[in-house]
């Protein structure tokens, strides 16, 4: 008997777990990328001792990769040494690590799995326990195979209904995060349930789990059901059977209810996450740089209903427009399907793949006074180069048609549904 | 003893240490360019034993531990703060950063107050206010880890099992 959250910690524990105790788990994989993997072996060395399970382990290459400067370049020599040196085998970098944790089939359901990386909460989507730790932390998790939590109490939310064209998960989630702000669910486990999640393919799930991270949850969980296994089965390398898991009479501490019917697209404004307005309250607005990409939103389906809109226009010569496939399996399919063919004609640029401009390290900084309208999950201050600069969020509809435009744009008027 | 510098709501990691500066690992390097967008001089003035005052949600946003490592290189003695990011509670706890809550005293304690704060019993005392609070204790698993100093001597003489 319990919520998501409960019923996989209980699985894992081989006990019943409910919220407020204090568990120690073992943890399936231990994720961690170019940005956070040098202070956990500095972590690790202090230790002293062994690692537990090298198989493990998962190190991604994707933050600032191919290294942009010589700092980045040194920190990745030292990773790939302590790789050799350890015999550390599970290593990537033709794509951002939440992605390729998806692919290599890393992510299944009831596994218990941590990451160096805030949006480790992503891998929730599969009914999987994802969440973000720091890197001492995985360091600790490498030398023990365990981490410790406190068994989160759980918000459910409730999505009913069928989203009008135009609509997306990105802004039904932004939506949510609006509603509930940036610590609306510090410390919560965040279930998310209805007709609307159950009607929606995959790319558009993990929507929900990754951006739970910025209303502050430990974790962001769907319940894996027929869509979830047809996923995980063609669409990925991780080998049946799964891990059956769902709620069992579970006690909700507080239950959130919406409705998509009536929803428009949605932008989170500059400078946070839940600054979300109407598209339509701030069309207009000019747009020096589009960013479409990342963990969010960089996925094959993603880059469809941009090359949807964007075939046959061109991007507004002033609008510098990126286009961030967010692995080398993406990019490939884009290619076959000339994806990448009809965003090259509409004077777009690719970039490479992994996380890019996202994190303002390299592939499309921004200078102070400039704005950005991106596909991110985050608008931080200062987080794409210049403190002086702006961020928007929204779908990749809508960073299309603002390409275009070369100002915040109505994407529906592009998809024939106005 | 020390200065309080004050802060508002929500800072996120991105605030406390912008990532193009988290190339390094060194806590002195970090501390150069700690909340070098919002509050520059900070890096420039802050004395050992000052004190960082903040509102509810400190630290959100990535799991850089680089923000509470380049917080703490910076000499400062403790965050005091209205409530805490889950990443950034557990990344302090687990390098030795001492974190109080309180959100009166997250509230009441003005930039510049000369703050006197025993990380350990959890009190905080402004001088110039003359107002003590006593922050929320630490659950007694945490306790542990921040008693040792960090999870990295905590697992130098224990198991993690010892936690619970």
């Amino acid at each position: 008997m319990g919520t998501l959250v409960e019923e996989i910690f209980s699985q894992k524990a081989g006990r019943k777990v409910e919220a407020g105790e204090i568990v120690l788990l073992d943890v399936d994989f231990i994720m961690s990328h170019d940005n956070t993997t040098p202070l956990a072996i500095k972590a690790f060395r202090e230790i002293g001792k062994p690692i537990f399970d090298k198989n493990k382990i998962v190190i991604s290459f994707d933050h600032a990769y191919p290294a942009p400067n010589m700092q980045a370049a040194e920190n990745q020599k030292k990773i790939t040494d302590f790789m050799k040196e350890q015999g550390i085998k599970h290593f990537y970098h033709q794509g951002i690590c939440h992605q390729v944790m998806i692919e290599e089939g890393y992510v299944t359901p009831g596994a218990v799995i941590v990451g160096g990386d805030s949006h480790s909460n992503t891998y929730g989507a599969f009914g999987a326990f994802g969440t973000g730790f720091g890197s001492t932390e995985i360091g600790v998790a490498w030398v023990t195979g365990k981490a410790w939590f406190r068994t989160p109490e759980t918000i459910l939310i409730r999505i009913e209904g069928k989203a009008p064209p135009g609509v997306y998960a990105k802004d039904v989630m932004l939506s949510i995060a609006g509603l509930m702000g940036m610590d609306g669910a510090t410390y919560k486990s965040v279930e998310f349930i209805g007709s609307y999640i159950d009607a929606l393919p995959m790319h558009e799930r993990i929507i929900f789990p990754n951006i739970s991270t910025e209303i502050g949850a430990k974790c962001g969980l769907i319940t894996p059901d027929a869509t979830t296994l047809a996923f995980l089965e063609k669409q990925t390398r991780a080998a049946p059977p799964f891990k059956s898991i769902r709620p069992d009479h579970p006690h909700y501490e507080q239950v959130i209810d919406i409705d998509v019917s009536a929803l428009t697209p949605q932008v989170a404004c500059h400078p946070d996450v839940d600054h979300v307005k109407p598209l339509p309250e701030i069309e207009g607005l000019p747009i020096d740089e589009v960013f479409i990409g990342t963990c969010t939103n960089g996925r094959y389906e993603d880059l469809e209903v941009a090359a949807a809109i964007l075939k046959g226009h061109k991007v507004n010569p002033f609008t510098r427009t990126i286009i961030t496939p967010a692995s080398v399996i993406v990019y490939q399919k884009a290619l076959k399907n000339g994806l990448i063919d009809i965003f090259h004609e509409a004077g777009c640029t690719i970039g490479v793949v992994g996380c890019g401009a996202c994190i303002g390290r390299h592939g499309g900084l921004l200078a102070p006074g400039e704005r950005a309208f991106t596909t991110m999950n985050r608008n931080f201050i200062g987080r794409m180069g210049s403190a002086e600069s702006e961020i928007y969020l929204g779908s990749p509809a809508a960073a299309a048609a603002t390409a275009i435009e070369g100002k915040i744009a109505d994407p529906r008027r592009y998809q024939e549904v106005l | 003893m020390g200065k309080a510098w004050k802060f508002g709501e929500n800072l996120n990691t991105d605030e406390i240490i912008p990532a193009r500066y988290n190339l390094t690992i060194e806590p002195k390097e970090l501390a150069k360019n700690v909340f070098c967008e919002i509050k520059p001089d900070y890096a420039r003035f802050v004395k050992p034993g000052d004190v960082i005052v903040a509102g509810n949600n400190f630290g959100c946003g990535s799991s850089r531990e680089h923000a509470p490592v380049a917080i703490k290189g910076s000499g400062a003695a403790c965050v005091i703060a209205a409530s805490y990011a889950r990443i950034f509670f557990r990344n302090s706890i687990n390098i030795g950063l001492p974190i109080l809550e309180s959100p009166e005293a997250a509230a009441e304690i003005m930039e510049g107050d000369d703050v006197e704060v025993d990380p350990a019993a959890g009190i905080i005392l402004d001088r110039t206010s003359g107002k003590t609070y006593q922050a929320r204790p630490l659950p007694p698993f945490v306790l542990k880890i921040a008693e040792a100093g960090g999870i990295v001597n905590f697992l130098k003489n224990h198991d993690l099992e010892e936690l619970l």
